[in-house]
């Protein structure tokens, strides 16, 4: 690595390494193996205590990034590095260990609890799981404190998940990623699937922990007033591929790769004055994974692409103290 | 190109957080301490035919249990000159062919049918969850020999393959347990696999995954528990299936051997005079409709209880 500390001197907590991520189709005879490229030679640093955003439409493989930077998912090919740990090198024991360090906030509160298991349980497994307290007592203490924290009443212990409503249910969510005092945590669209009142609570609580515990998120979103809210830096993908990495406000000032201009563009004006009359959208369809345009995978739908971004793919270039991958973008 | 307008979340325009929810949102009835035998109790106070099912079983079970109490007569003890009498005071149920009260018979042939019901489904489900859980959980190579396996058991008619493994283990009771036990864990390996393979991809067990919580807990702890509906149905469907065959195997004469009875031989024996002497026929196949239909309704109800979704 050749970059451990950014420009404020924090250090690289977790680094993805040319990471590839391939899901293979179940076989067809006549056209073969086909293969989804999820994620496509990505190389991405998460610093201390920074809020990094990953946005990109659905399917552009951003989850797929946040589980293998969890390992949740091995790549194919490419390393992962945790505190400058190599996840591959680690054996399955260790890796269990590790976890301890490492949590991820789910998008579906409904799915993310297990129904048969009491608000107490969830979030006691993680203390369970790796032994923190030697007695049942202390457990119990720290699942209530827990529950305080996210603002849960601490009387619901034995509660179902079904009980609670949504916001209340990530919260649920929150408490269990933070109940073994980790140090990043993969927030996998963690408000997309409430309704705004709620989000903006959850934001403020996941934001309230970060000062307070010192935590690192990769903060998994496609709706870019969230991003702009929550982020310190931002990392657009589109189709497997990272089109530009730069701070937060930034890249909503001045947006350098054609996507993000596009991406940006199309998040709705409150204020009827302010919009444009015609609005620049994107055309076309999102190409698919399984056969991914040579070239820069944006080609097909950039109105500015030209000859060379069908042959060559751009790599990602530091301009201006950010990283965009695009041919046509110039200091 | 303006960006200032895009709608931005900050600290003036956000409500204030809640933080606690409000108290009114406490729903007392909620609050307190369920387990799962509190759960069935209320189910059965406001389920009636689930509950009017239990105490049938629970009668049925008694009677089985305390027969030599409830009857004066031996049931192997023939008499000829009650040979084929029809109901009267001393015998509820008349008399079968060889002059044995047929009251006392039932009783004692609700010993076996009750247990073959009970104890093969038992041990051919327990099989068939664990393998039905290791072959979703695990997939490639152990999935693909559990579940030819099971294909392999699956692909014979079940009666049949119950009868050559009954007739290899020279009948009797402990054969047709056998025989039921290995023909009837692989449908329950199927559906708990499949089961399996549907909570594998959810959330909470990746959460769990990335909690570092062992493969064999994740499997027990938060697999199983949500295949418990789909076992509860099973088991509703096994056990009246699992009398029904035994009653089919004793009527073909490979289940259990007289003079010891059973209701599906008692049907097979009173067979031919189903005509003339119709109660005696029909008094063994009342029992065991009656049996299972009290296993499906009281199956009904403790799924619908446990299902934690359902409540109210």
């Amino acid at each position: 690595m050749n970059n451990t500390l950014n420009h404020d001197g924090a250090k690289v907590l977790a680094a993805a390494e040319n990471v590839v991520k391939e899901f293979k189709l179940s076989g067809n005879i006549r056209r073969g193996q086909m293969v989804v490229h999820a994620v496509t030679d990505v190389s991405l640093n998460i610093y201390e205590g920074e809020t990094l955003a990953m946005v990109g439409e659905s399917g552009c493989g951003k989850s797929t990034m946040g589980r293998l930077i969890l390992r949740l998912l091995e790549p194919t090919a490419g390393t992962v590095r945790f505190e400058g740990r190599d996840l591959a090198e680690l054996g399955e024991e260790e890796l269990r260990h590790l976890r301890k360090k490492m949590q991820i906030i789910f998008q579906d509160p409904y799915a993310s609890l297990n129904p048969r298991m009491t608000v107490a349980q969830i979030i006691a497994e993680p203390l369970n799981t790796h032994q923190i307290y030697g007695s049942q007592k202390e457990t119990e203490a720290r699942v209530k404190e827990l529950m305080k924290k996210v603002g849960i009443r601490p009387e619901f212990t034995n509660r179902y998940p079904h009980q609670f409503s949504g916001g209340q249910r990530q919260r649920i969510g929150i408490a269990r990623a933070l109940a073994l005092n980790p140090k990043l945590i993969v927030c996998d669209e963690p408000v997309s699937a409430l309704d705004v009142s709620i989000q903006a609570q959850i934001l403020n609580l996941l934001h309230d922990l970060q000062k307070e515990m010192g935590l690192t998120y990769l903060f998994i979103s496609h709706d870019l007033s969230v991003v702009r809210y929550i982020s310190d830096r931002i990392c657009v993908m589109f189709l497997g591929k990272i089109c530009e990495v730069g701070p937060t406000e930034e890249i909503f000032r001045a947006p350098k790769h054609p996507y993000t201009r596009f991406l940006l563009e199309a998040v709705p004006k409150p204020n009827p004055h302010l919009r444009k009359e015609q609005k620049a959208f994107l055309t076309g369809e999102m190409p698919s994974p399984v056969k991914p345009p040579a070239g820069c995978r944006f080609h097909t739908r950039c109105p500015l692409a030209v000859q060379r971004c069908s042959q060559e793919v751009p790599v990602l270039r530091n301009i201006e103290g950010r990283q965009v991958a695009c041919h046509l973008v110039t200091a | 190109m303006q960006n200032s307008d895009i709608l931005i979340l900050n600290d003036q325009n956000l409500p204030p957080d809640l933080g606690l929810p409000p108290a009114e949102d406490i729903d007392a009835e909620l609050l307190d301490n369920e387990t799962m035998g509190d759960r069935i109790k209320t189910m059965l106070r406001k389920n009636k035919l689930a509950a009017a099912s239990f105490v049938v079983i629970v009668l049925m079970c008694l009677a089985a249990a305390f027969a030599p109490f409830l009857t004066p007569y031996e049931p192997n003890k023939t008499s000829l000159k009650d040979r084929l009498a029809p109901p009267s005071r001393e015998h509820i149920l008349g008399c079968d062919e060889l002059g044995r009260d047929h009251f006392t018979r039932l009783l004692y042939g609700t010993r076996v049918s009750v247990m073959i019901g009970l104890f093969p489904t038992s041990v051919a489900m327990i099989i068939g969850t664990v393998l039905g859980l290791f072959a979703g959980f695990y997939g490639g190579k152990i999935d693909f020999v559990i579940m030819r396996l099971a294909d392999v058991v699956l692909a014979f008619p079940s009666l049949l393959l119950a009868m050559v493994v009954s007739y290899t283990l020279k009948g009797g009771i402990i054969s047709i347990f056998l025989a039921l036990a290995a023909v009837k864990w692989a449908r329950t390996a199927r559906v708990i696999r499949a089961q399996t393979l549907s909570m594998k991809e959810k959330e909470f067990v990746e959460a769990a995954r990335s909690l570092g919580v062992k493969k064999s807990t994740i499997m027990f702890r938060h697999i199983l528990p949500n295949c418990l509906p789909n076992l509860i149905v099973l088991l509703t469907l096994n056990i009246p299936e699992s009398i029904l065959d035994e009653a089919s195997l004793s009527f073909l004469g490979i289940g259990a051997q007289p003079p010891s009875t059973s209701w599906g031989l008692m049907v097979f024996r009173c067979k031919p005079f189903l005509f003339e002497y119709p109660w005696l026929a029909i008094a063994p196949g009342v029992a065991i409709l009656v049996f299972v239909l009290a296993f499906n309704f009281l199956g009904d109800g403790v799924r619908d209880a446990l299902d934690p979704y359902l409540k109210d």
